[in-house]
């Protein structure tokens, strides 16, 4: 087990320098705009342009460029600074990150008690008006695009535009420790949203899962005991659930890299919104950090979800 | 055989589901008796209807929409009306049932030990480390190895026999008066199925339970059963003790699979000699006695005339629905047994030949 963990991690770590290699190459060699004429101003003399290519060491060339780069991050844990704030991207990343926190777990304990409870009582009665309601509403929710639902929900419930004014609107974002009460009415909204498309595909598969697995043997052995439905259930619920860890992992996972849409529908200032403004303005070490922590956060989900795996299969060994 | 003292009495039982391509009618009409500590081997081809009668014993046919008519009466209660949690408290107490396949009957996920608790607390207010103990004991009792060490184990970590003995250890936990064995061997390596059986023969003797045991295969009962009924297309087609199913058999689809077994007896390159054509839809059954298309001494008046269960001239408690006549079908067994093939037997008794 800890011979297979290590053994991911480094892995893990050949991910990071090959995901790093690629967005290198995306905004060095592929056209972009360059960062030192963006940053010149209007008209600008090329001398100037030289010397912030100098100061941003854009004058190497690439494969030292990129090598400094790989040095600074993995010995120094260092990712540069933002072309235009010249702030550090590490403090920017932190400074970002408790708010994406905040929006994917919430979102996510939303859309597993949702979904679950939705797609459980859906498969034990299949074909039922509820039954078809859930699914038909599922397949809506799978299918809009989450801006729109955000900026629906923004007309609707928020309290500065919407017809209804039930919820803090965009921007009301503030951190959990500076007002708890506000940081949760603020992410009501963005919760659900974020979740609503996710709640809707583990509604449908904890639906097909549970259908199949209440069709086992070994849920007629647990009838045959004499075990309550309920505990029938269970049994046949334990074994559905397994499959949508994966599926959790990895959307936990990607979320964690920011929740891009949600977060510049509800003006969230969280990693994705970070990621979004940094390719706008080409502040290339600000997107690559972002990038980064993506690809960190999906490589550790995956490890944690085949680990989680272990404990919840017993077939499953390392 | 009387009938007050039967424990289990099934009398007309039907069983048919709604399917898309018609009503299935799984079980027709059949009616047999199981006595306390006695052994009832249901025998038949799939399809035959046999586990679905069984599963409606114990109401688990009633979630799969079929609809269910007769009786089914178990120490005076009918199973077929009984409310569900009722027949809740019957179902792995009073009656347990073991299945077929127990690799796919234990859940994978849980421990063994858990699966055993279960059982017992389903029935029984114990705390879990009573229940825990009495895990232990019954896989002990089944003949597993180091039960203290195996009730921590999961069903992954069992062989195919031993997790039938698990399973036969959870149809024990509360012991029942009757134990329902659907093909409990036919999973199972051959040295194997000898030592199922024995297990259940023992505990049989032990707990004084009696025992309904479903197979195809004649040779499982031969041994184990005090009577047996043979199946086909949902009903009943004979009945009887053991020795007289095996001494004189009425039904010409009882001698196909009593012809169909291997035996020691018979000469080494004898060819066994199968039933020819497939068990029937049971959507449309043939008409008139369902086995006609497959029997080879059917006449023509058997594809219209619907053979009854009767009861064999002189021989009480031996029951067949045959529509030859007792004396042509004892001449046709007389035949078969010496060896001949059923044309030679056809034509030896001069029955007209069949149309199929």
């Amino acid at each position: 087990m800890i011979r297979y963990i290590i053994r991911r991690l480094l892995i893990g770590i050949l991910i990071l320098v090959i995901v790093c290699a690629l967005t290198f190459v995306f905004f060095r060699v592929l056209p972009t705009g360059n960062p030192a004429l963006l940053r010149a101003g209007r008209d600008p003399q090329p001398k100037l342009i030289k010397e912030i290519e100098v100061v941003l060491g854009l004058n190497k060339s690439l494969p030292v460029q990129f090598w400094d780069y790989l040095k600074e991050f993995f010995f120094h844990f260092n990712l540069g600074y933002s072309y235009y704030s010249q702030e550090a991207v590490k403090s920017l990343i932190v400074e970002r990150l408790p708010a994406t926190l905040s929006l994917t777990l919430g979102a996510a304990v939303l859309w597993v008690i949702g979904g679950l409870s939705v797609g459980i009582i859906s498969a034990l009665r299949r074909h039922s008006l509820l039954d078809r309601f859930s699914m038909g509403s599922a397949l809506v929710l799978l299918s809009v695009p989450e801006f729109w639902l955000g900026l629906v929900f923004l007309l609707l419930f928020s309290s500065d535009i919407g017809k209804l004014r039930i919820f803090p609107g965009s921007g009301s974002y503030v951190g959990l420790t500076a007002d708890p009460w506000k940081w949760f009415t603020s992410l009501i909204m963005p919760w659900i949203v974020l979740a609503a498309g996710s709640a809707a595909i583990y509604a449908r598969l904890i639906r097909s899962n549970l259908s199949e697995t209440m069709r086992e043997d070994y849920i007629r052995t647990a009838r045959a005991k004499g075990l309550p439905e309920k505990a029938v259930v269970r049994q046949g619920v334990r074994a559905a659930v397994n499959p949508l860890v994966t599926l959790f992992g990895l959307e936990v996972g990607v979320l964690l890299g920011g929740a891009v849409l949600v977060e510049a529908v509800f003006n969230i200032p969280g990693i994705g919104e970070l990621n979004y403004k940094a390719i706008q303005s080409s502040d290339f070490p600000v997107t690559q950090g972002t990038v980064l922590l993506a690809a960190a956060f999906i490589i550790v989900a995956n490890i944690v979800v085949d680990i989680a795996y272990a404990y919840l299969d017993p077939r499953v060994r390392f | 055989m009387s009938t007050n003292e039967a424990l289990l009495r099934v009398e007309d039982l039907r069983v048919a589901f709604p399917s898309e391509d018609g009503i299935v009618h799984a079980v027709d009409g059949i009616t047999y008796q199981v006595h306390p500590g006695k052994t009832l081997g249901i025998v038949g081809e799939s399809g035959s209807g046999k586990t679905v009668s069984s599963l409606t014993t114990l109401g688990l046919t009633r979630l799969q929409g079929a609809h269910i008519s007769g009786r089914i009466l178990f120490e005076g209660k009918d199973l077929v009306t009984l409310p569900d949690d009722e027949l809740r408290t019957i179902r792995g107490n009073d009656i347990a049932m073991v299945f077929q396949d127990p690799l796919s009957s234990l859940h994978p996920l849980y421990k063994v030990g858990k699966q055993l608790i279960e059982a017992v607390r389903a029935h029984r207010d114990v705390s879990k480390d009573q229940a825990r103990k009495r895990a232990v004991e019954l896989l002990g009792l089944v003949g597993i190895p180091d039960p203290g060490g195996r009730v921590d184990q999961y069903p992954h970590e069992f062989s195919g026999g031993m997790r039938q003995r698990v399973m036969i250890a959870m149809a024990l936990a509360n012991e029942p008066k009757l134990l329902i064995a659907d093909e409990p061997t036919t999973a199972l390596d051959v040295t194997v199925q000898a030592q199922i059986l024995a297990l259940m023969e023992r505990l049989q003797h032990e707990l004084g339970m009696a025992i309904v045991i479903i197979t195809h295969d004649l040779g499982v009962v031969a041994e184990m059963a005090d009577d047996i009924a043979v199946m086909y297309a949902g009903r009943i087609v004979e009945t009887a003790s053991v020795d007289r199913i095996f001494a004189s058999p009425e039904h010409p689809y009882t001698w196909g699979l009593l012809r169909s077994i291997p035996t020691l007896d018979r000469p080494r390159d004898e060819d066994l000699i199968p039933i020819p054509g497939t068990p029937p839809s049971l959507i449309n059954p043939p008409s008139g006695c369902h086995f006609h298309p497959r029997c080879p001494y059917a006449q023509p008046e058997h594809a219209r005339i619907d053979p009854a269960l009767e009861q064999v001239p002189g021989a009480p408690g031996h029951f067949a629905a045959c529509l030859l006549e007792p004396d042509v079908r004892r001449r046709l067994w007389a035949e078969l047994r010496s060896g001949q093939t059923p044309q030679e037997a056809v034509a030896d008794v001069g029955l007209p030949e069949a149309a199929a």
